[in-house]
């Protein structure tokens, strides 16, 4: 790997104890930019708290957490997401009384996109138009009209995966995108993922179908009990023991550790 | 075993609309007049109103037009998630500036109101600032506490002429000048807040209320927006009290009493939350009501608590979304099956 004086996106011994529970015990990693980093992990892993620590909603207990050589740890989320880390949830978070193409006016008023555009606003209900459009909600259908609540699941997930891309981010964060989704569904949303890769985005995606995941990214981190067990290509990961271990649960013993 | 015949409620919208997303036309005089009666006549008729009503019903007016400044500054609050218990917090502190203005300086009413109402709204907000990260129960109780201790520090200290209160204010030059202020303030604000909450910026507000992560998560600074926020709602309720102040030509410390924290939610309560115009209906119904039921002494706040409860558990959505429901969908009864 490339090493630069400051690396894109870097993690530094982070660590999380909620009361006596560890959810994230002491990962580190490193991101180059336009990457596409895997993060996989039996349930209760802390995927989901690591993402909630890179993006501001969880104070980490210790460790840090650089951007581009800054340091974001601690930072407030609209600040972290304004410097350009935008995620989407796991449970979606979406305004279920406002049409779709409403819900991306949020994120288009905010001073990162005024900044990226140049100082002003666009007219925001066209550009969300536009981003929907790209992700599938048809302009001339009636979808991206319609109110959130009436949608289906699957529209949900690419609605939030809008949202986020809306922040037009450099990091792109997604928690379990595909959960709940068709196959036909991940098979339409895969490529619009992986064309956000390939124009330079990069992106960290937690997920649990494995087949897809391991299709598009370049690097996949293995968490496990809030540890990083593994990292490598996914070739290389399958192959080790501690994953096979905490996959297949062949010979599965919860280390005993005290939280400090 | 006979099969019941069930019958149902059909309802239809009439789907004329003064703003939609897609593309509309009103197409005849009777469309157009069915969206502007609904908005013009309450206004004509409260800006004819003054003209016939005797002076005793103009005070009640222009009273109810206060409380409805009130009542339209706790909706608007409430729109943004931040439920408050202390709208006599604005109104005090808009009443002791215009008061303390006019009372140290000499400045007329006409300079004093719109100082208390820009510099109401920045106190207020700067008050508030520091709590405005609790949410629901704990917001509303340092709001309900607030204004008890600033009423308990005039009362200590002595300032503002303490207990005694500041009498001999200017009033305004003319009395049918008052009661038009009074009313056009209270239209204007109806108006204008009901525009900004249709807006993307209301959006927001709205968003914050119902998701505060997500609004986040977009890059918003929602405490940035909920201090907007409240400089509005502030600046609502900070008019209202320099206008009392000055209809009254006199400030006390009851302008922090309990009364204009809980009327405006009474009124809220009746009228429907969520549209401004329910705000404003409530306080225009529950002030005159409760003016009409003073001959009964004591008994007035029974009868007027009597009315607020069967009014909530008859129309829990009140008054105003019944009222736009009726209005806006055709009803047929159906049978089932």
């Amino acid at each position: 790997m490339e090493r630069s004086p400051h690396p894109f996106f870097k993690v530094e011994h982070l660590r999380k104890n909620f009361g006596g529970v560890l959810a994230v015990y002491n990962v580190s990693f490193e991101l180059r930019q336009g990457e596409f980093l895997g993060v996989i992990g039996p349930n209760g892993s802390g995927k989901t708290t690591l993402v909630n620590l890179i993006t501001g909603f969880v104070k980490p207990t210790s460790g840090k957490i650089f951007f581009k050589g800054k340091k974001i740890t601690g930072k407030k989320p609209y600040t972290i997401a304004g410097l350009g880390i935008a995620r989407t949830f796991q449970m979606v978070r979406l305004f279920y009384n406002l049409p779709a193409y409403k819900n991306l006016i949020i994120p288009l008023c905010s001073s990162r996109v005024k900044r990226l555009r140049g100082g002003r606003y666009g007219e925001k209900d066209d550009e969300a138009i536009d981003l929907l459009d790209d992700m599938g909600f048809e302009r001339d259908s009636r979808v991206p009209y319609k109110d959130v609540g009436s949608l289906p699941h699957g529209y949900l997930k690419r609605l939030d995966l809008a949202r986020a891309m809306a922040l037009r981010p450099d990091i792109l964060i997604l928690d379990e995108l595909f959960s709940g989704m068709s196959m036909s569904e991940v098979a339409s949303t895969l490529p619009l993922i992986e064309k956000f890769n390939r124009e330079g985005l990069t992106i960290i995606m937690i997920e649990h179908r494995l087949k897809e995941l391991f299709r598009v990214v370049d690097r996949v981190m293995v968490l496990n009990f809030g540890e990083k067990i593994a990292e490598g290509t996914p070739d290389e990961v399958m192959q080790e023991d501690e994953v096979k271990k905490a996959y297949l649960g062949i010979d599965v013993e919860i280390p005993p550790r005290e939280a400090v | 075993m006979t099969k019941q015949e069930g019958y149902r409620k059909k309802r239809l919208d009439r789907g004329i609309k003064a703003r939609s997303d897609t593309l509309f036309a009103v197409a005849s005089w009777k469309e157009i007049l069915y969206l502007m009666i609904p908005r013009f006549l309450p206004v004509a008729v409260l800006l004819l109103l003054p003209l016939f009503l005797g002076n005793y019903w103009n005070k009640v007016l222009v009273y109810a037009c206060i409380y409805g400044l009130l009542a339209l500054s706790w909706d608007f609050l409430a729109s943004c998630g931040l439920f408050s218990l202390g709208q006599s917090l604005f109104f005090g502190v808009g009443a002791y500036i215009a008061g303390g203005l006019n009372y140290y300086f000499h400045l007329p009413p006409l300079i004093t109101i719109p100082i208390a109402t820009i510099a109401g709204g920045i106190l207020c907000s700067a008050l508030l600032t520091p709590v405005m990260r609790l949410r629901g129960v704990y917001f509303a109780m340092v709001t309900l506490i607030l204004p008890l201790l600033l009423m308990k520090i005039i009362e200590t200290t002595g300032v503002f002429g303490g207990t005694q209160g500041l009498s001999s204010l200017s009033g305004f030059p003319h009395e049918m000048l008052s009661i038009y202020i009074a009313v056009v303030g209270f239209l204007a604000c109806l108006f204008l807040f009901r525009r900004i909450i249709n807006t993307d910026y209301g959006l927001i507000l709205r968003a914050i209320r119902d998701d505060d992560r997500s609004v986040m998560s977009g890059g918003i600074n929602i405490y940035w927006r909920k201090s907007q926020a409240l400089f509005i709602a502030g600046a609502a309720g900070g008019f209202a009290g320099a206008l009392m102040t000055h209809h009254y030509q006199f400030l006390g410390m009851s302008v922090f009493a309990l009364d204009y924290s809980i009327l405006p939610v009474a009124a809220v309560a009746l009228g429907g939350q969520g549209t401004f115009a329910g705000a404003a209906i409530g306080s225009m119904l529950l002030v005159p009501l409760s003016e009409a039921l003073r001959a009964l002494g004591g008994l007035r706040v029974a009868i007027y608590c009597g009315v607020l409860i069967v009014s909530i558990i008859l129309l829990p959505e009140g008054f105003f979304h019944y009222l736009a429901r009726k209005y806006h969908q055709f009803e047929k009864v159906v049978k089932i099956g």
